[in-house]
């Protein structure tokens, strides 16, 4: 019996210092090289980054349906795509959240919401949620700008200085970015915060 | 006459207890954030705990009640909830206030509306991503962030370790 308790108490103990330190410290930072992947899109067909042959990079955004963060960003995250894949930087994005834990966010919900807006990226699905801790995505919506060339994150953080209000963006972080790489330049501002919805687990 | 004092007597009786029930609040104050910073560092004797959240937020309402219960339960123990809602600016009179009225929310709720999100949630706590919920524990002695959910019990383990 007692030995059934310290197995236990180890047990738990080694799943918190995993939960907790898996939270906070795993995830890529700017500089390091990220694992393609492979989820499903809206259309029902597989889709990895090894399928954008002509790519120069990508514009990766977690997002979702219920965010009103999400939502307040989803005109910007089509005029990026509209601006930048001509380009070589097609937007990416992923919903990483569980539906079980965010009602209205289901695979089905997803191909709605992009029909009704127009999507012209790919919207894929983080089924079972594996991609997403692999980033250290904590939210929607999160952005890393990724290399095509060596796979290396280049930005990680907020579309502009301005998700809540469109009207008052004064800096584009992520135009600034890509615009500078475009010229073989370092982008200036490599990290930036924004507020945004949690992701859902269960 | 004296039925109609008497009369008189019971209506105001019934307005006054009325309005006492149903205090409904009409505005939220609003906060840069270099106005809300001394909110964040005060040095009483009392343990503040700051909760971030936002009326759209789903894990953040189903964690309210807990702070609106450490609130009352400890407001006599030097504690004070303030409850910074991160709502969009233009719902505040049409989600925010009703919200505040419809759930008879105790604690303080202030409105942060600062586009500056960059500076002030690293300045907040440097390891905040900025996603929400999230939560400080301060008095003087101790400072804590949790960027995070809280049920009841772990809200009230974690405020006890700053009244020790």
């Amino acid at each position: 019996m007692k030995i059934i308790k310290v197995v236990l108490s180890i047990v738990v103990v080694a799943i918190l210092t995993f939960a907790f330190t898996s939270k906070t410290e795993k995830g890529y930072k700017v500089g390091d090289t990220i694992e393609d992947f492979t989820l499903k899109n809206i259309d029902d067909k597989m889709v990895s980054l090894s399928n954008y042959g002509e790519a120069k990079g990508f514009i990766i955004i977690f997002t979702c349906n219920m965010c009103p963060y999400s939502v307040a960003n989803e005109d910007r995250i089509i005029a990026l795509d509209a601006k930048y894949k001509s380009k070589g930087y097609p937007v990416i994005s992923i919903n990483p959240n569980d539906p079980k834990a965010s009602k209205g966010d289901s695979f089905e919900d997803m191909k709605v919401r992009a029909a009704e807006k127009g999507f012209t990226f790919p919207y894929l699905f983080d089924d079972g949620q594996k991609v997403f801790p692999k980033f250290g995505a904590s939210k929607t919506p999160h952005v890393y700008i990724v290399n095509a060339s060596a796979m290396k994150v280049e930005y990680i953080g907020a579309i502009d200085n301005s998700s809540r209000n469109p009207d008052a963006v004064s800096e584009k972080y992520v135009e600034n970015v890509i615009d500078a790489l475009l010229v073989g330049k370092k982008p200036t501002k490599t990290e930036t915060r924004a507020i945004g919805c949690s992701i859902k687990v269960m | 006459m004296t039925k109609t004092s008497i009369f008189i007597f019971f209506l105001f009786a019934g307005l006054i207890s009325c309005k006492k029930e149903d205090a409904q609040i009409l505005s939220v104050k609003t906060y840069t954030y270099n106005e809300l910073k001394p909110l964040l560092e005060k040095n009483d004797g009392k343990t503040y705990i700051i909760n971030f959240w936002a009326t759209w937020c789903a894990p953040c309402v189903k964690e309210l009640p807990y702070f609106e219960k450490i609130n009352q339960e400890y407001s006599d123990k030097n504690v004070e909830v303030l409850l910074v809602s991160l709502d969009f600016p233009k719902q505040v009179e049409r989600k925010l206030i009703p919200f505040i009225n419809k759930r008879k929310l105790k604690s303080e709720v202030v409105l942060l509306d600062d586009i500056n999100e960059n500076v002030w949630i690293k300045a907040i706590d440097k390891s905040w991503s900025g996603a929400i919920p999230a939560t400080i524990i301060y008095n003087k002695n101790n400072r804590k962030f949790y960027e995070q959910s809280f049920d009841y019990k772990t809200l009230k383990n974690e405020l006890l370790t700053f009244l020790k």
